[in-house]
């Protein structure tokens, strides 16, 4: 079957995201004083644990980037005509997920509807039963087999899992030794969270095969997919609002620091005035002007991906206008403090020109306060997404996101019985980003802070 | 200190006046009247007659800066920035799209808003700063560590999670408050008692963390270590050397949100049903009220700048070193 890749405006931004840092990877790798502090990083254990979970998510994320459209049929010969659905690899490596859809609610591991309907049995009467479900566990005869299929799948899984892990984990330790002899520190990489990871990765895996692990929602959707799809919208956010936060705020804080006067004066009008907008009401008053414009110009988009993800990436772009004048802020009084020491004064006194003093002498300095400001603001942007997708000037309603799981699933709890399962799945998920986010961010922070003292 | 206050004041306007740009840009620029009528009347199948009607009710039928077919004063006054921009400096937010005025709105829907946000604000500062003193005294041990840890896990959740949370726990199980409402007067308890609770736990975990931060930093600073060399009791040197100095930094987190308290809360008030301003944003946004929440963007700037301005003066009565001149 022929396809057409499909390059969206969001999965450029994080081809280039991700080219920046293998760039900024390769260059730190050469420098053994910017080394040092990942060094620091690299010695703690919550901190690789929280990276292993976040490059977990990062590898879904990622996955779920690359898109392509399936050519459909030919039908009028000649010419190839591409479906409008844009798909990813992520879709395609999990397609039992994408595809069995049940008709409605369906709890976690249930082999049964969440409520009872009308079915004609074998005798042709009339009973009232919870139907089976035409996905979730079809392969039992018997709807009381599964306890025991599922305790069986999941051990199996669970081990399965453990095996692969233990293979790898093996070969790692192996080849480790080689590196710690150059200096490579106690790096210890986190082994037995690995092994957990894998056990939960596999026993998930086996289970997902066969069941709904987390159920289904209203239309019949199976929840964890919708959860492991909202992944890469956090992310996103997380991550291309930064494209437009750091430059803004690196240039202008630099200038405003380092020339004063009215460069300064302007500069700091332009983030006063960004920053006394209470920043909830700027985004909705951008995005709703947003959504106007997207809706009168329909013949912009081939897809309804594309106009989703183009909303995405303008609101990227509206929380990097929001959000940078603090980190501007910061670099402002920083510089304000660096251009009074003696080496900048060195320079200017030999005479080297104001932008070779800002890049080479300046930048370099004010680098440690950027890092800790992005990884901190990561958390805080996945958090935001949800609470301005629920206002409803987030993402687009159609994108998968955790904002548009809990927007869909708040009347749920009010329901009799109460449907749990979706609002669970999404804040979750939510909890692990933003734990393990958090949790790396502190260790960034304290690595990198040159305030705190270590001996 | 008053020649200071004008001067403040006085450098306040040329904010406003670009805040005022930018949301006029932003509302009117980037779209024209036009696009927004086509909005409102449903995009397909509008006739040109239809959009210049809506455009007459709503007043948007003038030209944008400059108005050349009127005479004298009216090529600036009579235009769309001076009616629905301009006019807003003096109070003046107009009239929603249902025809109600916007300032007896406002002024109708501040008192439930501040209901909710003062209590929250003063429970929660009391409980935050404690918390953070409760973990200073006890920094390094096992009772700090866990108290991080927590701190780090309240702040990783989601704020929607506390609030459906919470409505779930105590309203619709327990049964202890109604879930969602609002009455006036000593019968409001009832009804704000859930969210001022869930708004102050929602606060805790990054609120009590940075309060320490704050706090340890001062507590290795020289003044504190004379202090303990004296032979002043940790409690004594927390809450009177470290508690006082470590005012500043919280001031100038925690004053500039005071006068914002007014605008409420967005989240709060939607899932609670309290009628106040952040409610009445929220409703605004959904229903596509360009003049609201227009109004609520300068409405909101002008009440952060005046926290500015009240940062400057709590200063003054903690610090005797600061003197505004």
């Amino acid at each position: 079957m022929s396809f057409m890749p499909v390059i969206l405006w969001s999965d450029a931004l994080v081809f280039l995201l991700l080219a920046a840092c293998a760039a900024v990877t390769w260059y730190v790798r050469r420098q053994e004083h910017l080394l040092l502090p990942w060094r620091r990083v690299a010695q703690s254990g919550v901190a690789m644990v929280s990276l292993l979970v976040l490059s977990l998510f990062l590898l879904v994320g990622g996955l779920d980037t690359l898109h392509y459209r399936v050519a459909l049929q030919d039908k009028n010969g000649g010419q190839t005509v591409y479906s409008p659905e844009v798909l990813s690899v992520f879709d395609k490596l999990v397609e039992p997920l994408r595809l069995h859809t049940e008709k409605t609610y369906s709890a976690p591991l249930a082999v049964t509807l969440y409520a009872k309907e009308s079915i004609t049995d074998a005798q042709g009467r009339v009973v009232r039963e919870y139907p089976r479900l035409q996905y979730g566990g079809a392969h039992l005869s018997d709807a009381a087999q599964r306890n025991g299929d599922v305790m069986r799948r999941a051990l199996t899984g669970a081990l399965a899992g453990l095996l692969v892990a233990g293979v790898f984990c093996v070969g790692w330790a192996r080849c480790l030794p080689t590196r710690g002899e150059s200096g490579g520190g106690q790096f210890c990489p986190p082994y037995r969270s690995m092994l957990v990871i894998a056990a939960l990765i596999g026993m998930t895996a086996n289970l997902a095969a066969v069941y709904h692990v987390l159920g289904t929602d209203k239309v019949g959707q199976d929840v964890l997919y919708l959860a492991l799809k909202s992944i890469r919208t956090g992310l996103i956010i997380g991550t291309v609002t930064t494209l437009v936060t750091l430059p803004l705020a690196l240039f202008l804080g630099v200038a405003a620091g380092y020339f004063r006067g009215w460069v300064d004066d302007v500069i700091q009008y332009v983030y006063t005035v960004l920053s006394s907008i209470p920043s909830v009401l700027l985004i909705a008053a951008a995005v709703l002007m947003m959504q106007v414009t997207i809706d009168t110009h329909p013949d912009w988009f081939d897809t309804a991906a594309s106009r989703a993800d183009l909303r995405l990436v303008f609101l990227c772009l509206i929380l990097g206008m929001t959000s940078w004048t603090g980190l501007c802020r910061l670099l402002r009084g920083e510089t304000l403090k660096l251009r009074e020491m003696e080496y900048i004064q060195a320079a200017q006194s030999f005479g080297v020109s104001s932008l070779r003093i800002l890049s080479r002498h300046i930048m370099p300095n004010v680098m440690h306060i950027i890092l800790i400001a992005l990884v901190m603001d990561f958390s805080a942007l996945v958090l935001a997404e949800a609470v301005l997708s629920y206002v409803g000037v987030g993402v687009d309603p159609s994108m998968i996101s955790f904002g548009t799981m809990i927007n869909g699933a708040r009347l749920e709890m009010a329901r009799e019985p109460m449907v749990w399962w979706a609002l669970a799945a999404a804040f979750g998920f939510m909890l692990v980003l933003v734990l393990a986010a958090n949790l790396f961010a502190d260790a960034v922070r304290d690595a990198f802070d040159p305030r705190l003292n270590r001996t | 200190m008053i020649a200071y206050l004008i001067r403040r004041i006085l450098y306040a306007i040329p904010i406003l006046i670009g805040v005022n740009l930018l949301t006029f840009a932003l509302f009117f620029v980037v779209n024209t009247p036009d696009d927004m009528a086509r909005m409102q009347l449903g995009v397909k199948r509008v006739t040109p007659e239809a959009i210049e009607k809506w455009k007459l009710q709503h007043g948007y039928d003038k030209p944008m800066m400059i108005n050349s077919a009127a005479a004298g004063i009216g090529k600036l006054t009579d235009t769309i920035f001076w009616q629905k921009s301009a006019s807003m400096f003096v109070l003046d937010f107009g009239y929603s799209d249902d025809g109600r005025s916007i300032s007896r709105e406002i002024a109708t829907r501040m008192g439930p808003s501040l209901a909710i946000a003062l209590p929250t604000f003063l429970i929660g500062l009391i409980i935050y700063v404690s918390f953070a003193l409760l973990m200073t005294l006890f920094r390094a041990t096992a009772l700090d560590i866990a108290g991080v840890a927590l701190c780090v896990l309240l702040m990783s959740i989601s704020g929607l999670f506390y609030i459906i949370g919470g409505q779930f726990l105590i309203s619709k199980l327990w049964h202890l408050v109604p879930i969602s409402g609002y009455d006036g007067g000593l019968n409001s308890f009832k009804f704000v008692v859930l969210p001022i609770a869930i708004g102050v736990i929602g606060g805790i975990g990054s609120s009590s963390r940075w309060y320490r931060t704050i706090f340890l930093e001062e507590i290795g600073k020289d003044y504190a270590r004379t202090a303990r060399a004296k032979g002043l009791s940790e409690l004594r040197v927390l809450f009177t050397h470290v508690l006082k100095n470590a005012m500043i930094p919280i001031l100038t987190g925690v004053v500039v949100v005071i006068p914002l308290l007014f605008m409420g809360s967005l989240l709060t008030e939607s899932f609670f049903g309290i009628p106040g301003l952040g409610s009445y944003t929220i409703d605004a946004i959904n229903a596509q009220d360009f003049s609201v929440v227009r109004a609520m963007v300068f409405l909101g700037s002008l009440l952060y700048i005046v926290g500015l301005i009240l940062t400057d003066i709590s200063y003054t009565m903690v610090d005797p070193r600061v003197r505004l001149q």
